[in-house]
C-alpha cells in the first residue's frame, strides 16, 4: 500500500533520528572523552567537543599501556581478543553445522535423544556450569591458553539447531541426486551443503564473533598471565583503579579500538548477514 | 545400455505396509516402459527401487545382467530425472552437467566433450554459465534431462519429470523426450499417473494398482484389449463406460456379443453412437450434459441409474434433457466378470 502523508513522513524520521541519536550519543561522549587530556575530567564535567589529545591518547594505549593499572599495550590484548573471538566464532560454526549434518542425514540409534541432548544444554550458558567448566580447563592444563578461551565456549545448541532447520528445507530430492551422480556421504556435505550454508555461516559469524570478542567473565577467569588478557578485561581493569582517578582519556580510547574490530565485521559481511537471516536460497 | 530385470520384487515399509509386491517385469535393451497408475499404486516407489534411493526387501533387480540389489545408486550406472528437477541450485549449468562425471573421474576433454554434445542436443548452450535460479521451468527440466544424458548411463529413470510444467510445455517436452529417447536408444522408465503421457512416450506401458502389475502391454493392447476393469477405465480419456449386465435388456439385444458370465459391460465413449452404425446395442435415454470439445463432444447420457459418455463429432443435433437412443456398438463392447477379469 502506498500512501503519501506527509505528517506521517515527518513522524516517522522523528522517531528514526531520536533513535540514532539515543544509541549514537554514548558512542560520541566516548569519542570525545578520547580526545581529550586526562586532566579535563577532574571537575567532574564532560566535555561534549573533542579535545586535543587525541594522538597522546590512542598512542599511549597502542604503544605502551597503562603500567599502573596492570593493562599490557593494546595491541596484544586486541591481538588476544580477535584470536579468541575468531577460534569461537569458527570452532562454532564448524562443530555446529557437522552435528546438525550427523542429526538430520543419519539414522543412528538415539538420534532424537542426541538431538535434545545438544538442544537442552541451550538452557546453560557458561555462567550457570561456570565451576564444573572451570574444573575441566584446569585439569587440562588450559587455563593461561588460546584453548582454555575458547573451547569451553563453542559448543553451541543455538547454531545446532539453526544449521539443522536449513538442513531440514533441503529437498530430499537434491540429495538422492548428488547419490545418483556419485557424491558419498562427505562429498554431498562438502560440494552441497557447504556451499548451500553459506549465508547462513555468515550471519551466524558475525553474531558469534561479536558474542566472542565480548565475552569478559570466562576470560577473566582462565587467565592470569597479561599474555593473554583480553581488551574487555583490559578496559574494565583500566577502569577499576584504587586510590586514583581512573584516566578516562584512554579508557575511552580504548573502548573506541575495541569497537572497531566488530563494526568491522558487521560492515563488511552486512549484506551476507542480511541474506542469511531473510533469504533462503534453494 | 543395457536391459533391466525385475524378478518377484517387493518393498514392505515397517509396520508391514505392502507398496509393492511381488512384480516380474523384464525391460528389454533400448526399450522404452512407462509405469503407470494411480498415486499411491507403487509405480515411484518401484522405480526407487531400480534407481537404489529404496532398499529392496524382496525379489532381484537386475541391470545390464547383474543383481543391483546391494548396490549404491552411483555403482548402478543409471541416471535420474526428477520431478522437481533437483538441480544443484549453487551451480552453474554446466557444473550441474559436469558433476556426476567429476566424480565419476571422466578425463577433463571427455567432460567438456559430452557436456557440449549434451547441451547441443538440448539446446541449452546458451544458458551454460546461468544457475538454476534464473533458468525457466522448461529450461531447467532440460538441463535435468542434460544431467542424465552426459552420464551416458545404462538407462535412464524419469519419476514424474513432466508435472511441474504447464500444459503446453508439457506436450512440447513429452515429444521432445520421446525423440531424444529414439536417437540414443537408451533403457528408459518412466513413471507418470498422467495416462496421455503413458501412451504417447510407451513402447511398453505397465499399469500398476495397490503395489501390483495389472497389465503390461503396448499402448494398443491396453486401449483396445484392457485384461481387467481396472485397465480399462484407467486407459482412455474420457474414460470407458461401464455397465451393469444386470442393467441391460435380455439376451436377445445382444445378439450373443458378450460370453456367459459377464457380469459388467465395458464400452468406450467413441463407440457409442446417437444413430446407429452397423449391429449395435439401442438404450433409450436423456441427455443429461453436452460438452463441446472442439472437434468433438462429449454427450453425457442418463438412463435410471445409468450413465454413459458418448464421444460424437461435431455438435450434436440435440439439446440436454431431451429423450435419445445410445447405440452401442456390439463389435466393440469389452465383457468384464465379476472380478474384474476381462473375458473373451
Amino acid at each position: 500500500m502506498v500512501e503519501n502523508r506527509p505528517w506521517l513522513d515527518f513522524f516517522c524520521h522523528v522517531i528514526l533520528i531520536a533513535g540514532i541519536v539515543v544509541v549514537a550519543f554514548p558512542v560520541y561522549v566516548a569519542f570525545v572523552a578520547s580526545t581529550h587530556g586526562p586532566n579535563d575530567f577532574m571537575s567532574g564535567l564532560l566535555p561534549l567537543l573533542p579535545g586535543n589529545n587525541m594522538l597522546d591518547s590512542y598512542g599511549q594505549m597502542l604503544g605502551s599501556g597503562v603500567s599502573t593499572s596492570g593493562v599490557p599495550p593494546l595491541a596484544l590484548e586486541m591481538t588476544n581478543s580477535l584470536i579468541m573471538a575468531l577460534m569461537i566464532a569458527i570452532g562454532k560454526i564448524a562443530i555446529s553445522i557437522l552435528s546438525a549434518y550427523a542429526i538430520v542425514y543419519f539414522r543412528f540409534p538415539l538420534r532424537t535423544l542426541a538431538f535434545w541432548t545438544i538442544f537442552i544444554t541451550l538452557m546453560l550458558p557458561v555462567e550457570v556450569r561456570i565451576y564444573p567448566t572451570f574444573k575441566v580447563v584446569a585439569d587440562l592444563g588450559l587455563l593461561n591458553s588460546y584453548w582454555g578461551l575458547s573451547i569451553p565456549l563453542i559448543a553451541s545448541a543455538t547454531a545446532t539447531f539453526l544449521f539443522r532447520q536449513f538442513f531440514l528445507t533441503v529437498p530430499d530430492e537434491l540429495l538422492e541426486a548428488a547419490r545418483v551422480d556419485g557424491a558419498g556421504p562427505l562429498k554431498f556435505f562438502w560440494d552441497m551443503l557447504l556451499p548451500l550454508s553459506r549465508t547462513n555461516m555468515a550471519a551466524l559469524f558475525v553474531i558469534l564473533f561479536i558474542y566472542g570478542w565480548n565475552q569478559y567473565l570466562w576470560p577473566l577467569l582462565v587467565t592470569t598471565d597479561e599474555r593473554y588478557y583480553t581488551v574487555v578485561m583490559g578496559i574494565k581493569r583500566m577502569a577499576d583503579v584504587a586510590d586514583a582517578i581512573p584516566q578516562w582519556n584512554v579508557v575511552m580510547a580504548t573502548v573506541m579500538l575495541a569497537m572497531l574490530p566488530p563494526v568491522a565485521v558487521v560492515i563488511l559481511m552486512q549484506r551476507l548477514f542480511v541474506k542469511g537471516l531473510v533469504e533462503t536460497e534453494k | 545400455m543395457a536391459a533391466i530385470e525385475l524378478s518377484k520384487v517387493s518393498k514392505v515399509y515397517p509396520g508391514k505396509v505392502r507398496a509393492v509386491e511381488d512384480i516380474d517385469l523384464a525391460i528389454g535393451d533400448g526399450e522404452f516402459v512407462v509405469l503407470v497408475g494411480p498415486s499411491g499404486c507403487g509405480k515411484s516407489t518401484l522405480l526407487r527401487m531400480i534407481a537404489g534411493l529404496e532398499s529392496i526387501t524382496g525379489g532381484e533387480i537386475s541391470i545390464g545382467g547383474g543383481v543391483v540389489n546391494r548396490k549404491e545408486p552411483a555403482e548402478r550406472d543409471i541416471a535420474m530425472v526428477f520431478q522437481n528437477y533437483a538441480l544443484y541450485p549453487h551451480m552453474t549449468v554446466r557444473q550441474n552437467l559436469e558433476y556426476g562425471l567429476k566424480n565419476r573421474k571422466t578425463p577433463r576433454p571427455e567432460i567438456d566433450r559430452r557436456v557440449a554434445e549434451a547441451a547441443q542436443i538440448l539446446e541449452i548452450a546458451p544458458f551454460l554459465d546461468r544457475r538454476p535460479r534464473q533458468l525457466s521451468g522448461g529450461q531447467r527440466q532440460r538441463v535435468a534431462m542434460g544431467r542424465a544424458i552426459v552420464r551416458q548411463p545404462k538407462a535412464f529413470l524419469f519419476d514424474e519429470p513432466l508435472s511441474n510444467l504447464d500444459a503446453k510445455l508439457r506436450g512440447q517436452m513429452r515429444v521432445e523426450i520421446r525423440h531424444l529417447q529414439r536417437r540414443l536408444k537408451t533403457t528408459s522408465v518412466y513413471v507418470t499417473h498422467d495416462q496421455v503421457e503413458a501412451m504417447t512416450l510407451a513402447d511398453r506401458l505397465v499399469v500398476m494398482n495397490v503395489g501390483r502389475i495389472e497389465q503390461v502391454g503396448t499402448p494398443t493392447d491396453l486401449f483396445e484389449k484392457p485384461q481387467t476393469r481396472f485397465v480399462a477405465g484407467f486407459i482412455g480419456s474420457p474414460p470407458m463406460n461401464f455397465l451393469e449386465r444386470s442393467a441391460l435388456p435380455d439376451e436377445a439385444a445382444l445378439n450373443g456379443s458378450v460370453p456367459a458370465g459377464t457380469a459388467t459391460i465395458g464400452v468406450r465413449p467413441e463407440h457409442v453412437n446417437l444413430t446407429p452404425e452397423g449391429p449395435s446395442l439401442a438404450l433409450p435415454m436423456t441427455v443429461a450434459l453436452i460438452e463441446p470439445i472442439g472437434t468433438e463432444s462429449h454427450v453425457h447420457l442418463r438412463w435410471n441409474d445409468n450413465h454413459l459418455i458418448a464421444a460424437v463429432r461435431g455438435r450434436p443435433a440435440i439439446r440436454e434433457g431431451e429423450p435419445t437412443t445410445a447405440h452401442l456398438q456390439l463389435a466393440a463392447l469389452h465383457p468384464f466378470d465379476a472380478a474384474g477379469q476381462r473375458l473373451a
